[in-house]
């Protein structure tokens, strides 16, 4: 036995005080772990290398804006400019509402023109070209619906009816796109823009958003700003922008994650710091003539000290390590969920380094009072409680 | 040269405004390989005396000199590690760690020493085979009685070899068998081991088995036999 085997000797004290103690800790890590990759996920623009030289052209005030198509033939024509394309929101729904994914009507040629990433065949690229109701899906939305090439898939539109009044809207399956390997799938479901303007009900000529490659990434920021210069009086004014930090402009229109993330972990650590420091407080005050004995020994004020202190930072790295640990484990069944909604989930490594460092200060928070108080304990005081 | 030696010791405690006087003048030889009771009634200062002798508390005046170390000239964190080398400690509620098995419990004190684990854990068997506990190593105290838990207790009092064993009231929490086993255990380790023994006692029986009895009386020793 050491110092240590001492410390987790004492931690076993107590075991269902112990166990439940870091149940609540793993929840309030399992927690942490996930709202914090949230997080990063929505600051993130998730594109990285391969949007370098793409720019989203949006509407200036709101995402719910709609921008006119001629708008693309201007921005064409700004020098630097390689090539447009737009895309627009179609909301939907696929069977029940729990179905959801991203669904754009886009310019087939031009959408796969300038996401040279996404990889689809000649053949069924040419099939979605000559295909009005043709759609083509990621292989991870194909794969989770099971839907397979000539497949009809029925989307009910909750934003755009149709010009007939209906709200079904039919695609016949054409294709299916990767992204590149390393990439997480793509999870959008594309369709034909021309169709989608012609059938709809209203809104017909514009569209949601323009993506445009520039030649020269350098140059960006200033094509960035000819292009919003074009449009700078007019009804249709536009705000242009990195297609990352278009992500994260886009992602702000849900609130401020970070500070909601930070609000309710605020909450949850404030909860178990009170939870945690009680136990420890709990803790110490039943093995006072304990630590007393150890001090006649020859253990000094300070080793005394540093041994619940350790403890308390071992119970909640432990407790933190298992939490974090579960949430690793269980990231790949709660992408499913959540990458759909808000993009790949990772948990990185610095976000497990930084729970890591959260369980370890709290560990040195909670542990603190109870460590000073054995340190200042003194051993005839000590005694003479335990025989009163 | 006496092992414990008290020079004009007096002990005061302040309560509030108060102050309260638990031992005046106390003049106290005890010779090395010496089995010295101490007795007295509830409140005469035995327990004072004893921890005084035992490096847990300091006096308001005089000297205490243990071994020829004068424990007033020693800081807070020398006098923990004289304690750990010199002393040995039996209490009346045992005081074992519950989370711990015997073996662990008497190998304690040893781990303030720089002996390997291997060694420190052969100590510890030593110590319990000596007090007549080698086969409950791996019980933990609340699968011993009273008796086998101060068995253990005296084990880890001197499982670091000290010269000196402090023991207050040890057999107070015990029947009068059990009592009379841990007497004689303390009397061999008395008299077979060398070790020098300060009792405090309430019980005359138990005081027997000293060879000195010291009786304490509002702080005062009163009278001293042999």
């Amino acid at each position: 036995m050491n110092a240590l085997g001492l410390v987790w000797s004492n931690l076993g004290r107590k075991q269902v005080r112990t166990v439940l103690t870091l149940l609540s800790l793993l929840v309030a890590f399992v927690l942490f772990t996930y709202l914090r990759a949230v997080a990063v996920a929505f600051s993130s623009g998730g594109f990285g290398e391969a949007g370098i030289d793409r720019l989203v052209v949006s509407p200036k005030y709101s995402i719910i804006d709609p921008l006119p198509i001629n708008h693309q033939q201007r921005i064409a024509t700004v020098p630097g400019v390689g090539a447009v394309t737009h895309a627009d929101w179609f909301g939907g729904m696929y069977q029940e509402p729990r179905n959801f994914f991203p669904k754009f009507p886009v310019d087939p040629d031009g959408y796969f023109g300038l996401y040279s990433e996404l990889v689809i065949s000649p053949e069924q690229l040419a099939a979605f070209r000559n295909t009005r109701t043709g759609a083509v899906a990621s292989a991870g939305l194909a794969e989770r619906y099971g839907w397979s090439i000539g497949d009809r898939i029925p989307i009910e539109g909750d934003i755009y009816p149709k010009r007939d009044g209906s709200r079904l809207w039919e695609f016949d399956l054409v294709g299916i796109y990767r992204g590149q390997p390393d990439d997480p799938d793509p999870g959008v479901f594309l369709f034909q823009y021309d169709y989608f303007d012609e059938a709809r009900q209203f809104g017909h000529g514009s569209v949601g958003w323009f993506i445009v490659r520039v030649k020269d990434p350098e140059r960006a920021p200033e094509i960035a700003s000819e292009i919003d210069g074009l449009f700078e009086n007019s009804i249709n004014a536009t705000r242009t922008a990195t297609e990352d930090d278009s992500q994260r402009e886009f992602a702000k229109q849900f609130g401020n994650i970070g500070l909601i993330t930070t609000g309710i972990l605020g909450a949850v650590f404030f909860t178990i710091l009170l939870l945690t420091a009680n136990t420890m407080a709990q803790a110490l005050r039943e093995r006072i003539p304990e630590l007393a004995v150890l001090k006649t020994f020859g253990f000094t004020d300070g080793t005394v000290g540093s041994l619940v202190l350790v403890e308390a930072i071992l119970l909640c790295v432990a407790g933190g390590a298992l939490g974090i640990g579960l949430a690793l484990g269980t990231q790949g069944a709660m992408s499913v969920y959540l990458e759909p909604v808000i993009g790949p989930i990772n948990i990185t490594l610095p976000i497990v380094a930084q729970g890591l460092a959260l369980a370890a200060g709290l560990g040195v928070i909670v542990g603190s009072v109870p460590a000073l108080t054995a340190r200042r304990l003194t051993i005839v005081d000590a005694l003479r409680e335990r025989q009163a | 040269m006496p092992i414990v030696s008290l020079k004009e010791v007096a002990k005061s405690y302040r309560k509030g405004r108060e102050t309260i006087d638990v031992l005046e003048g106390i003049d106290l030889d005890i010779e090395e390989g010496d089995f010295l009771a101490l007795m007295g009634p509830s409140g005469s200062g035995k327990t004072t005396l004893l921890n005084l002798i035992g490096g847990l508390d300091s006096p308001t005046m005089g000297s205490v000199v243990v071994g020829g170390q004068t424990l007033g000239e020693l800081s807070g964190k020398a006098l923990a590690r004289w304690r750990s080398r010199n002393i040995g400690f039996v209490f009346q509620f045992y005081n074992l760690l519950p989370v711990l098995n015997a073996q662990r419990n008497v190998e304690l004190p040893l781990l303030l020493t720089n002996l390997s684990g291997a060694q420190r854990r052969k100590n510890a068997e030593t110590a319990l085979t000596i007090v007549g506990l080698g086969d409950r190593a791996s019980h933990k105290p609340g699968e011993l009685s009273g008796g086998q838990q101060q068995r253990v207790a005296i084990a880890r009092a001197i499982v670091a070899d000290p010269a000196l064993l402090v023991c207050d009231e040890p057999t107070g929490d015990l029947d009068r068998e059990t009592a009379e086993e841990i007497l004689d255990l303390l009397s061999i380790l008395n008299r077979e081991h060398g070790k020098t023994v300060v009792m405090v006692t309430h019980d005359p029986k138990a005081a027997d088995h000293a060879s000195h009895i010291l009786h304490l009386d509002k702080g005062q020793l009163v009278r001293q036999a042999a």
